[in-house]
């Protein structure tokens, strides 16, 4: 398949809007200030396009909602919090393709008729941000961005909003509460941002991926964008694979594409020749995969009937080495760090698992200890203020419900026994 | 106080907001690079110039990670040690930079020279592990790189 998101990373000047422009750039906003704004939410329903930041909920639905809202003005955010571990899927369109981005929200931002937008930036990424900063001041000396656009009386503004290391911050409501200086702690639903949202103003919140597939939609057509991928899921999909493959990095595919492809047939299978035993196929919140069940079409609607999640498409490869109670537990660590402390199932529950697993993987492990797991996560799962805390509880079951030997030799050995 | 610099910048940035609380997060980077960490000093500047109540700047800094509470050092090495880095061996790095340097995590380097802080996933886990040392990334670390790299960093 060609790129249509990675299209000309390769080239080192492929940040400069001369170059983006080279290669057919800013045509679609082109033709989108010439379109009604209605038209254009009418491709991207027909396009099918789905939310690339975990959840897949479909763009034309979250738009219409939004535009439905009388209250003027409205936001545009983007979300660049790529937090979810194993994932770095959008940091090369942020580095290395930016004026795709501007140009997919100056468009969202026309068939929204919202006037502000802001990339909300995850702090870790610093020179991502120096890049989209001087991109953005391109695109207002071409007239892409600004108070009219193109000549044609539109106005969409845009600015850069640095996060400051906190996970949650890329769960949209603690993102705006982020963006609005304060803790990044998520609010209650309803209402939806799409109606009370940042600045108490009609929101709406997409990842990178999803905006940038908006000049792909608006230049092909919704039509022929749906072709590609799968029926319930269509376009192109940024797969990021790290651990134990011969070639990890990021891939532009199909949605839809197997899982086992992606590992044998693009990362070129795992390294060493080493034996598979467990792979997390959309960021470490998404349930684990043993070595026999990686036949599934990776998307939104095929995931969840073989009991795992597209997530962000972070795939990560463990081969027979890797000890699967250092992984929960690391995750585990990683949830306790992230957990934003607003309720309490999800603020004690991280903690108490975190703890329980550590004790096993230091030999330390008490009979009971795998029940005792299961218990805090099933008091936790449904019982907590956002999804971050169903995450947790479903890591630990999920590393469970496959391993569930290897935590019990752990606590018979009294040390690991695959790492000794 | 502020430099003048520093107060012109921050003019720049409540510019593209529509209320001054919205500039909060980018003041306390500001205050951090000014006064190199948050001390009292960096928390009453903030404060005062976005007219905010000081124990609001401190209660929103201290909910994010890349808020420095306590001095650091001239350099800052932020290590990840998430599952993708943890199973290429991202805490025998921890180890080894405790070892050869004396810096543990959270901790600064006797001399100064350099701060240690610990990442949750820093979006580099293609090229795992991976490090950044100030605002720069360095991706697929050994020992030996990591000992070429913070030689650059005097
Ligand atoms: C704990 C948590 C973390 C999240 N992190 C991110 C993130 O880093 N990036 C992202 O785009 N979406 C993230 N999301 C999903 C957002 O809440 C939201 O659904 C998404 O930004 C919507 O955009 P989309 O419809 O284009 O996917 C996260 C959600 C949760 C619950
Ligand atoms: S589930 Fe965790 S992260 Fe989410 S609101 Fe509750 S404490 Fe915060």
């Amino acid at each position: 398949m060609e790129s249509l998101l990675l299209k000309n990373i390769d080239n080192p000047a492929s940040a400069e809007i001369g170059e983006y422009r080279k290669t057919g750039g800013y045509q679609s906003l082109a033709k989108a200030v010439e379109m009604e704004p209605k038209q254009i939410v009418d491709e991207v329903k027909k396009a099918g396009l789905r939310g690339r930041g975990g959840a897949g909920f479909p763009v034309a639905m979250k738009w219409t909602f939004a535009s439905a809202d009388p209250k003027f003005p409205k936001y545009l955010l983007c979300n660049a919090d790529e937090g979810e571990p194993g994932t770095f899927k959008d940091r090369p369109i942020l580095e290395k393709n930016p004026h795709l981005l501007i140009e997919g929200m100056a468009i969202s931002g026309h068939a929204l008729k919202a006037e502000y937008g802001y990339i909300y930036l995850r702090g870790e990424y610093p020179a991502a941000k120096h890049i989209l900063e001087k991109a953005i001041q391109q695109a207002y000396e071409e007239n892409m961005l600004g108070s009219n656009i193109l000549g044609k009386g539109i106005k969409f503004h845009l600015a850069v909003h640095q996060g400051a290391g906190a996970y949650i911050c890329g769960e949209e409501t603690a993102l705006i509460e982020s963006l609005e200086g304060d803790k990044g702690q998520p609010r209650i639903k309803p209402p939806f941002p799409v109606n009370v949202g940042v600045f108490s103003r009609p929101t709406v919140v997409n990842n990178v991926e999803t905006l940038s597939n908006l000049p792909c939609i608006i230049g092909m057509g919704g039509e022929a964008y749906s072709k590609i991928g799968t029926p319930d899921c269509p376009g192109p999909k940024i797969f990021c694979i790290s651990g134990h493959v011969e070639k990890p990095g990021v891939y532009e595919l199909p949605m839809g594409t197997k899982l086992r492809d992606i590992i044998y047939t693009h990362c070129g299978g795992i390294k060493g020749g080493k034996k598979l035993k467990a792979v997390i196929p959309g960021g470490i919140s998404t349930p684990v995969l043993p070595p026999d069940k990686i036949d599934c079409p990776m998307d939104f609607v095929n995931m969840p009937k073989h009991g795992s999640m597209l997530g962000s498409g972070a795939v990560i490869v463990m081969d027979d080495s890797v000890c699967m109670v250092r992984v929960c537990h690391r995750a585990l660590r990683f949830f306790e760090h992230e957990s934003c402390g607003k309720c309490t199932p999800c603020r004690e529950g991280t903690g108490w698992l975190r703890a329980i697993l550590g004790r096993i993987e230091e030999g330390e492990g008490m009979e009971g200890d795998i029940d005792m797991l299961l218990a805090v996560a099933a008091n936790m799962l449904g019982k907590t203020f956002c999804p971050l805390g169903d995450g947790a509880a479903s890591v630990v079951q999920n590393f469970i419900r496959y391993f569930r030997p290897e935590f019990e030799e752990h606590i018979k050995a009294r040390k690991c026994t695959v790492n000794g | 106080m502020f430099t003048s610099a520093s107060i012109k910048e921050l003019e720049k940035i409540r510019a593209k907001y529509p209320t001054s609380r919205a500039a909060l997060l980018p003041a306390i980077y500001i205050a951090q690079r000014e006064f190199g960490w948050l001390s009292p000093e960096a928390y009453e500047a903030v404060a005062d110039i976005l007219e905010v109540p000081k124990a609001t700047v401190r209660g929103v800094a201290t909910f994010y990670a890349m808020y420095k509470q306590r001095p650091i050092g001239r350099h800052l090495i932020q290590l990840c040690t998430n599952v993708s880095c943890m199973i290429l061996g991202a805490e025998k790095l921890v180890d080894f930079l405790k070892n050869s340097y004396g810096i543990v995590p959270g901790g600064v380097s006797s001399d100064g020279r350099y701060s240690l802080v610990i990442m949750e996933c820093i979006g580099a886990c293609g090229t795992a592990p991976a490090m950044l040392v100030n605002d720069d990334f360095y991706e697929d670390l050994t020992e030996k790189y990591i000992a070429e790299i913070l030689d650059k960093y005097k």
